[in-house]
């Protein structure tokens, strides 16, 4: 019995804290502690009563900052000393009625945790072998969300009825089910089937385990098997045959595209990859990103995997399905988005049927409706570096901490490629899964959908739509036609801003945008920016040289164009024509495109992406390309395989002009002198070190002046371009010789895909006044 | 006090009813993209000339205006002004395009071209013989198309004022008691059909700039439609809608005939009818042929049972040799035109803003 004098208090819990087994957490160890009281939800987050001896309140307290459920995510614990009511047993979970408007009423979808995962495997468990094996502290949360209050009718669990095992579960505080909305059993739950869609086309249709059996075997044998998962189908291969995989290739229309991987666990990730800590620690967090990490020379898939790149995808399985495939199956597979090039995954059974159908040779599905459509999320481990390059299944829809309240609530439609959306209220964002390309027409379903679903999740009614500057944007023109304010935010003003918000900072930064494209206030294409910003404004204070991109939208898909643009800059309209021809371009092409390169119809821009493209396709590598930035990918690649140390010099070649308050960055002397060594016969590996040696440092010599003028002491460092580790690295490290602070991306991409909540950030800014 | 679900279906409600309002325009000046045929120009002639001539009404927006006379017959008006350079190219010149254009602006409305006006303005210095050469194209171009220029007007500006010549042609046409042509006619599952190859005319103009050292062969398809219409509409009486895809091409004109529908304008890329020579063309110079100008072409929409007696009416026409059935209307998404990719995907093809401006980042 403990001593100390008797307390009442009051504890206000916010963040994530409901439908993540807060309150059984809580009154486990109230009971356990010996306290009287009660917790409930409301709209606010998890309210609780305690009275006992002040030291056991005081440890329930500490158990909340220290040691919460692990899907929780606490964003605040506050306690009130209230008058003691005398009342010393008993402590009970308060029923809520509250529909609420919590601040994070959805948490994200985990993997299965270590419980669950006993369960599956233990043959005298009535879960052994359950694919939809789930609980308070893992499974789907986001995707099987239909609205809110997150309660089981409001998922798309609804139509499976518990048993009676199940729903004591269900009932009970002390049960690791306790309000375990997905909560599921094989006499209740959701089933697998497979069916066979062989050549004869005589479909063989078969249920549950054997369904799983019938897949894997299928799979082992070579066949492409569509498999729907948590947030939508993959397509699965054998990553050991080769055949399988260019089969696969063939039937998804997808060139080059590295595939994603699975692997059975942290032991058969290492045996492909090298993994540091940090690798390690994303591959086998809960969220279960695929991990982008440098392959080892000896770790054995098939070539067709990932044609000639140094790094692979990998992820570990994350749901009782995976898990038990990976088990059966004994080796990696390829698990890649259930599309078709570059069209959205496919989440609903009757889509998949009919687009994913004449491509694979059997379907393995479930009958658990995926609401919201989640690709895998993707992070890039390199050089200790992590970043999150797609922020979806895992991480979406967690709410990031703005700097400051938001007056009205609003509604960002971010850019248009790699789409995604954000909410803002309060002082928090929460930006979507990953919608994709909006040209695409499912895609464009799907974020008609998200404007009208992730709002309501959030309680969010918009009184203020923040949008992309681009006139020809489809989410510009979506928001366009909204009888709503909008604000219209410039493209690398919001990269920057999405920096600001992942550090949390207010104050005006130096922020070097460098990515492929985007609209700036003058009508020319931005990409390689230097602007002096904070959330309520951002001035240009450099560029990069702006030069024409021969034949618009045709540069992109071509990067041999723009190295025709920068060589006619560097070295002449002549000369550049006849270096083309020389190495094997078309004649009639490479006069054309020549002429382009300086012809009014041809769009300006400064875009840093391109640039790398251009000295891509300069040093001989990718002239045409099939997926976003596949050449400067594979330029870094290269760049790679020479040590920093061993890199050329071309210390005096990227030439700084000032004109008025702009600076002007100019490599064209750089491209001169990259060219000159070519054709003197130096490795294009070095060449491609040097360009990020010196185009990094040049970059980050205008930042100082920049700095240094204007008293400005932190960077961030933004855009899709900062995606490149070893470019990065040069940037950062000479920025930081000089003294000045670095702000890189890490938990928000720093390409489009983070542009919603940047656009979020400033909006709310400018709301404020 | 109102809950969260009444304020949330009231905001839901007003997102729908303005989702289909008329682009807005928000610029101070004109700007080379309110002449670019695409959203930036609707919002333009939206904003100043239909808000001050006619207090909103849209109607008069149409290719040509409708006109009843007091006995009951229907003549079809329209205007049009050119502008090009080069004046002559491939194909044709301004004064072929300064006919055929009000002459196809009254086809597609369903009325019989009859006659025309002109008035030019002319820069100080413009040569005569240049002068004369497209006033016979203009002569030539009329007795084709069976119109007489009956009324004109010549106005001299001094030097600088005006880019060599430009020419306004008005028309008028009679319709016939039958014809009923209109886009409330649309109905999902019918057919669009467009007479021929894509982008001719545009291409030819551009080349024939010659500051690009592309030498295929291109030629501008300007022509008149009369003919080619008058059997199209003889062979498929039902006949619901149809348009000449000039400036902003075929996709502008799907995007308008969405939008004016309600309907979804699905075409199949591997059908649209398009010359190699100018695939390539458009290839090397990065822009996309369904929004090039094209000066001898319809797009019609027709009904499904009649569609294969109106590819074979315009198919005997010499202008229709490579006609075809490019795409369906559906009822679904609404108001939007997607292209059935050639590998399988659907793309939104959506009216642009203003130039082409690559969106890719």
């Amino acid at each position: 019995m403990s001593g100390a004098p008797t307390t009442r208090a009051r504890i206000r819990v916010t963040g994530t804290v409901q439908g993540v087994g807060f309150r059984p957490f809580v009154y486990r160890h109230a009971v356990a502690l010996g306290l009287a009281g009660y917790v409930l939800n409301d709209s606010a987050g998890v309210l609780i009563e305690v009275e006992g001896p002040a030291d056991r309140v005081a440890e329930l307290t500490r158990l909340l900052v220290d040691d919460p459920p692990p899907l929780a995510r606490v964003g605040g614990v506050e306690a009130e000393r209230l008058h003691p009511s005398g009342l010393t047993r008993g402590f009970r979970i308060v029923e809520s009625h509250d529909t609420g408007s919590a601040d994070a009423p959805v948490s994200i979808d985990t993997t299965t945790c270590a419980d669950c995962l006993a369960e599956v495997d233990n043959p005298a468990d009535r879960r052994h072998g359950y694919a939809f094996t789930n609980c308070t502290n893992c499974g789907p949360r986001y995707t099987i969300v239909l609205g809110v209050p997150y309660d089981r009718p409001s998922t798309t669990m609804a139509g499976f009825t518990m048993c009676l095992r199940c729903q004591a579960e269900y009932d009970d505080p002390a049960d690791r089910r306790f309000h375990a909305q997905p909560n599921a059993c094989p006499e209740c739950g959701p089933q697998l089937s497979w069916r066979d869609v062989g050549i004869d086309g005589d479909a063989i249709a078969v249920a549950g385990a054997a369904a799983l059996e019938a897949a894997c075997d299928a799979i082992l044998a070579g066949a492409i098997v569509a498999m729907k998962g948590i947030g939508g189908y993959h397509l699965v291969a054998d990553a050991t045959n080769e055949s399988a995989v260019a089969e696969l290739r063939r039937r998804k229309a997808r060139d080059d595209k590295p595939f994603a991987v699975m692997v059975g666990s942290v032991e058969g990730a290492r045996e492909l990859c090298d993994f540091d800590r940090a690798a390690i620690d994303a591959i086998s967090s809960i969220r279960r990103p695929i991990v982008l990490v440098p392959r080892r020379p000896d770790g054995g898939l098939a070539v067709g995997v990932a044609p000639g790149l140094p790094e692979l995808g990998l992820m570990l399985p994350y749901s009782p399905v995976h898990h038990l495939l990976l088990k059966r199956a004994a080796r990696p597979l390829v698990m890649t988005s259930g599309n078709l090039s570059d069209e959205p995954i496919a989440h609903d059974d009757g889509d998949a049927s009919e687009r994913l159908g004449p491509l694979v040779d059997g379907l393995l599905q479930h009958n658990r409706p995926i609401h919201i459509r989640c690709d895998d999320s993707v992070v890039r481990a390199t050089g200790g570096r992590l970043q999150v390059l797609r922020r979806s299944r895992g991480y979406a829809p967690e709410t990031l901490k703005l700097p400051y309240r938001v007056a009205r609530p609003l509604l960002a439609v971010g850019a248009e490629l790699k789409s995604t959306i954000s909410v803002a209220r309060n002082n928090w964002v929460v930006a979507s899964h990953h919608i994709g390309d909006l040209e695409h027409l499912a895609t464009y379903r799907s974020f008609l959908q998200a404007v009208e679903h992730l709002p309501r999740l959030y309680g969010v009614v918009p009184e203020l739509v923040a949008h992309d500057m681009h006139p020809e944007y489809l989410s510009s023109k979506w928001a366009a036609q909204l009888d709503l304010p909008t604000i219209a935010v410039q493209h690398h003003h919001a990269h920057v801003a999405a920096c600001l918000v992942e550090h949390g900072r207010t104050a005006p930064v130096l922020g070097i945008a460098y990515d492929g494209l985007g609209f700036g206030p003058d009508g020319s294409l931005w990409g390689g920016e230097f602007l002096i910003a904070d959330f309520h404004s951002s001035r240009r204070a450099g560029h990069l040289r702006a030069v024409r991109m021969p034949g618009g939208v045709a540069s992109i898909r071509e990067p041999w164009r723009m190295g025709a643009a920068w060589s006619a800059v560097a070295t002449g309209r002549d000369e550049t024509a006849s270096r083309l021809k020389g190495s094997g371009g078309n004649e009639v092409a490479v006069e054309v495109v020549v002429d382009l390169a300086d012809h009014p119809t041809s769009p300006i821009t400064t875009s840093a992406g391109r640039l790398f493209d251009a000295i891509a396709a300069l040093l001989g590598g990718r002239q045409r390309v099939s997926y976003e930035a596949q050449a400067a990918i594979e330029l870094e690649a290269l760049a790679r395989t020479v040590e920093r140390g061993d890199a050329p010099r071309y210390s005096e070649h990227a030439v700084i002009t000032r004109t008025g308050d702009t600076y002007v960055l100019d490599p064209s002397p750089l491209i001169a002198a990259l060219l000159a060594d070519l054709d003197s016969g130096v490795q294009p590996r070095l060449l491609a070190a040097g360009f990020h040696e010196a185009f990094g440092r040049a970059t980050a010599d205008l930042a100082m002046m920049v700095a240094d003028e204007c008293g400005l002491d932190t960077v961030a460092l933004t855009g899709g371009v900062f995606q490149n580790a070893r470019f990065t690295d040069v940037v950062e490290d000479a920025l930081r010789a000089e003294g000045l602070n670095v702000l890189v991306h890490s938990a928000i991409p720093p390409n489009d895909g983070g542009v919603s909540i940047g656009q979020a950030a400033i909006a709310a800014a400018h709301d404020r006044g | 006090m109102t809950t969260l679900g009444e304020r949330e279906a009231a905001v839901l409600d007003r997102i729908e009813a303005y989702r289909r309002r008329r682009p807005r325009l928000t610029d101070d000046i004109v700007t080379l993209a309110h002449g670019a045929g695409g959203k930036a120009s609707a919002a333009l002639v939206d904003a100043v000339f239909v808000e001050a001539f006619t207090g909103g009404d849209r109607s008069p927006l149409a290719d040509a205006a409708t006109l009843t006379l007091p006995t009951g017959e229907r003549l079809a008006f329209t205007t049009d002004s050119f502008v090009v350079q080069p004046r002559r190219f491939p194909g044709g010149s301004i004064g072929h395009l300064a006919v055929h254009g009000t002459v196809n602006d009254l086809a597609v409305s369903g009325a019989t071209p009859l006659w025309l006006s002109v008035a030019f303005v002319i820069e100080e210095g413009f040569p005569i013989d240049e002068l004369r050469e497209i006033a016979g194209d203009m002569a030539e171009a009329a007795a084709m198309a069976g119109v007489r220029l009956v009324t004109g007007d010549t106005k001299v500006v001094g030097r600088g004022a005006a880019d060599g010549l430009y020419i306004t042609t008005a028309g008028i046409g009679s319709i016939s008691a039958e014809c009923n042509l209109g886009p409330e006619h649309v109905r999902a599952g019918d057919v669009v059909l467009l007479s021929g190859n894509m982008a001719d005319h545009g291409m030819a103009v551009m080349l024939a700039r010659g500051d690009l050292k592309l030498d295929a062969d291109i030629r501008s398809d300007t022509a008149s439609l009369g003919q080619l219409i008058a059997s199209l509409l003889e062979a498929a009486p039902s006949t619901r809608w149809m348009r000449d895809p000039t400036r902003g091409g075929v996709a502008t004109v799907c995007n308008e005939l969405a939008r004016d529908t309600n309907l979804a304008v699905v075409l199949d890329e591997s059908r649209l009818p398009i010359a190699p020579a100018v695939v390539g063309a458009c290839d090397l110079l990065g822009i996309d042929p369904l929004y090039v100008a094209n000066e001898g072409k319809v797009v019609a929409v027709v009904a499904p049972d009649e569609a294969d007696a109106a590819l074979a009416a315009m198919r005997s026409n010499p202008l229709g040799t490579n006609a075809t059935r490019i795409g369906e209307i559906m009822a679904e998404p609404e108001a939007i035109v997607v292209l059935l990719t050639s590998f399988g995907g659907t793309r939104i093809v959506d009216m642009l803003v203003g130039d082409p401006l690559p969106r890719i980042c």
